[in-house]
């Protein structure tokens, strides 16, 4: 990883260079300190994939389980708790469930149909889960914790995000399969319709950091105000209008209920993955649960500060600490969603994204760049300066959502009495 | 650095070729999009990061859906069809267009500032002065191309924002004209 | 406002998590086979003979191999032959007894006629379902000594059915004493009534 060279005072403070904080560089410095020096910056990047993958790869793992407790108990139900630890009989839980699902996705027979692409077919899940893991590489985990240090970092996410669509027509066609098709065309224009407002979601964060590297953006959210709030994007009124719309085109990117469509078992059997069975088939789970991680990280670093803490006098907790509680709050509240709103049919989930989204996304872009140049308004009018923001968030959604409601009322049931 | 262009070029035009003559279109489509991908690396390569993303995400993103969906929509038959050159002369004289197109394209190279290169490799421009080396660490910053773009060449960036839109109307009116005319004709 | 019912919703499902931690009625999942549901009394499944005590069952089932049931079974799954011989059953009267009683459980459907035309009470419905077995076919036909089980195993499942089957029973036991009794007294006065009255000269009334 590289020892990234934080930028000017804002967010440099006494814990950057405590024990714990530098906890992670010891140790690879202590794993590489025998390697001659050209080798040691290969050996460095292996390293920090090989760290990533293994992270991220026990929380896909837990995420699973986690989704499938957390999603029963909120159906009156205990979920998976029978799964016992290998070798023993002791079933705590049911923490070994995700082992025991990994060994059932390996051994199940890989079914190819006899009409199908062999080559699409085998590389579909392989491009999906190469770019989703390609995205990890310039999130800042942790103050010293960077893989790739880019100055076009938040660009570089989302163009390796936007080659995972790719995969998914290649699943859909590649199945010799008319409803795959059809299904992977209708998945296709999800994710392309969702893609503007995610983009347009970080467009007012980059303009108001001036900068399009990750590790700048953090430490553009440092500090606190009267130390109690923190100068996290969220809590501006533009910000957290643009957390919104980015977390619900999260939720559309990723293929999360309720905009699930793609995958649902009643939608063409299940959609473009119908002829996948065994372990491609978790593959693609996986790369949809990593591009949710992923996607998670980015609105962490670009909204939620990334790794600080919410108050100075909690900064003793080492960052990476922090990092990972936000998104294990951000994936418990994907899980919440999940379990609580119906599927979105597909022509409600694209009116939703281009009548409603984009408009909106526009006019919190034109929000933040009134907020960037009020930013020296003196004392009573930065009251003013919240209000104008608050109200130009607030209004537009009212009324638009006013407007494409007005056709639709609460449906009323008659029973046969 | 050269064994990564002299690679980066043999990957993007050897896709490309074989896009060219494969008969399946869409092993044609996927090829050409990963000579996209080839021309992504060329701009890492040669420093520009911000240009590189935006390739990747604009084409590999979206213009390959469009061409995609194209190819799908568009299918006569089953997917193989060969395309054989009608004539020799027919054949004969695509050769030559091609040749002149890329004729024009290298003296178009050869006569702007990149074409005259300095005694010390770096290319000049025609004052004289010597714009820093495009190999070495990257100066064109997301920053220096936002002013630029906002700057000096302000005006291209809107008249390419106004041909993006009225492509984008005209598609949309294409599209929304054949719904009345269908719901007419059907009792 | 747009979203207001959205967040009721997830208001909904909060309450439903949060509540399933400490509240049974939002956790109503029954951990089988840990945990066993309570089943209702009047629950039935298969029927079994019932014996007066478990020491000596064969010697005391109540089934006197009257045949009424094998008669009456729908799907005709029970098999009896009767004993050669007979024994005295409860009451002291001697009785036969089957030989052979056997029910076919993959045919029997659990109608309870069997338990309905019975005389005596010996055949009642039996609450089993942990009964499966890896041999289809000779597994499945229950003879008579897996069929017998105490008249105490019978209060336990049927508690108030039992009370009041025991209570008849007795009622009837009692009665046919003291028809007995009255039986024997009657046939004693009648005797000695018969031994005294030779004795009494017959004369006419003075």
């Amino acid at each position: 990883m590289n020892l990234a060279v934080i930028p000017v005072a804002a967010s440099v403070s006494e814990w950057s260079d405590s024990f714990l904080e530098r906890l992670p560089l010891f140790a690879r410095d202590w794993m590489t300190s025998w390697l001659p020096e050209p080798w040691r910056w290969l050996v460095n990047s292996l390293l920090s994939i090989a760290v990533i993958l293994s992270v991220f790869g026990l929380l896909f793992a837990y995420v699973t389980l986690a989704e499938r407790k957390i999603l029963g108990r909120i159906q009156n139900r205990p979920g998976p708790n029978r799964t016992p630890i290998p070798f023993t009989k002791l079933r705590f839980f049911g923490l070994a469930q995700p082992f025991a699902d990994g060994v059932k996705s390996l051994t199940k027979e890989d079914v190819v149909p006899r009409g199908a692409d062999h080559l699409l077919h085998f590389l579909a899940p392989v491009v999906l889960l190469a770019f989703s893991i390609l995205t990890f590489a310039v999130i800042p985990y942790g103050r010293h914790l960077v893989p790739v240090e880019l100055n076009a970092g938040v660009l570089y996410f989302f163009a390796a995000g936007a080659a995972t669509e790719l995969a998914v027509f290649m699943a859909g066609w590649a199945s010799r399969n008319k409803y795959s098709l059809l299904a992977a065309m209708r998945a296709l224009a999800q994710l392309i319709s969702y893609e503007l407002p995610l983009l347009l979601a970080w467009v007012p964060v980059v303009l108001v950091a001036g900068t399009l590297s990750t590790t700048e953006i953090v430490a553009a959210q440092s500090g606190w105000q009267f130390n109690v709030i923190p100068h996290w994007y969220v809590f501006t009124p533009w910000g957290a209008a643009g957390f919104a719309i980015f977390m619900i085109a999260a939720l559309a990117e990723s293929n999360r209920s309720p905009f699930d469509l793609p995958e649902a078992e009643s939608e063409l059997i299940a959609g473009h993955l119908t002829e996948y069975s065994g372990f491609k088939y978790a593959l693609f789970f996986m790369a949809e649960y990593f591009g949710m991680i992923a996607l998670s990280g980015m609105a962490i670093t670009l909204f939620l500060g990334g790794w600080h803490a919410p108050s100075p006098y909690l900064e003793f907790i080492p960052s990476y600490v922090w990092f990972m509680g936000k998104l294990s709050v951000l994936l418990l509240g994907f899980i919440w969603i999940r379990a609580t709103f119906p599927r979105l049919r597909m022509d409600q989930l694209t009116r939703f994204a281009w009548k409603f989204l984009v408009p909106l996304a526009l006019i919190n872009l034109g929000n933040a760049a009134f907020w960037s140049l009020s930013l020296h308004w003196s004392g009573p009018f930065q009251i003013l300066r919240w209000l104008i923001s608050v109200l130009v968030v607030v209004g537009p959604f009212v009324l638009l959502g006013r407007k494409l409601s007005a056709g639709v009322a609460p449906r009323v049931y008659r029973y046969a009495v | 650095m050269t064994a990564a262009l002299v690679l980066i070029a043999v990957v993007t035009l050897a896709t490309a070729a074989v896009a060219l003559s494969l008969r399946n279109l869409i092993h044609s489509a996927l090829l050409l999009i990963a000579s996209w991908f080839g021309i992504a690396a060329f701009y890492l390569w040669a420093g520009a990061e911000f240009v590189a993303f935006a390739q990747v995400l604009v084409y590999v993103g979206a213009v390959s859906m469009v061409v995609l969906f194209a190819v799908l929509l568009t299918r006569r038959s089953r997917a193989d069809t060969v395309i054989a050159p009608d004539s020799l002369a027919r054949a004969i004289s695509a050769v030559i267009t091609g040749v002149a197109v890329f004729g024009v394209l290298v003296a178009a190279i050869l006569k702007s500032s990149l074409g005259r290169l300095s005694p010390a490799g770096v290319p000049a421009l025609p004052g004289g002065t010597s714009v820093s080396p495009v190999i070495s660490a990257p100066t064109a910053t997301v920053r220096e191309i936002g002013i630029q773009l906002m700057s000096t060449h302000a005006a291209a960036l809107i008249i390419i924002g106004i041909l993006l839109t009225v492509a984008l109307l005209g598609a949309v009116i294409l599209a929304a004209q054949d719904g009345p005319e269908s719901k007419q004709e059907s009792p | 406002m747009l979203g207001t019912g959205l967040l009721q919703g997830l208001g909904v499902t909060a309450k439903n998590f949060v509540g399933s931690f400490h509240d049974p009625a939002r956790l109503t999942t029954i951990e089988y086979p840990e945990v066993k549901t309570k089943l209702p009394e009047a629950y039935r499944n298969f029927p079994f003979l019932v014996t007066e005590n478990a020491t000596d069952p064969m010697g005391t089932l109540r089934c006197v191999a009257c045949q009424i049931c094998e008669k009456e079974c729908p799907p005709q799954c029970i098999y009896i032959e009767k004993s050669k011989d007979k024994k005295p059953d409860a009451t002291g009267k001697p009785q036969l007894f089957p030989a052979i009683f056997a029910i076919d459980t993959s045919v029997c459907m659990s109608c309870q006629i069997c338990v309905e035309v019975c005389p005596f009470d010996a055949i009642k419905m039996d609450q089993v379902y942990e009964i499966a077995t890896t041999d289809r076919f000779s597994a499945l036909l229950l003879n008579r000594e897996q069929l017998a089980k105490s008249n105490a195993y019978y209060h336990e499942i049927h508690p108030t059915e039992a009370a009041e089957v025991d209570a008849r029973l007795a009622a009837e036991r009692k009665a046919a004493e003291a028809k007995a009794v009255a039986a024997a007294a009657a046939k004693a006065a009648a005797a000695a009534a018969k031994l005294a009255a030779p004795v009494a000269p017959k004369t006419p009334a003075v």
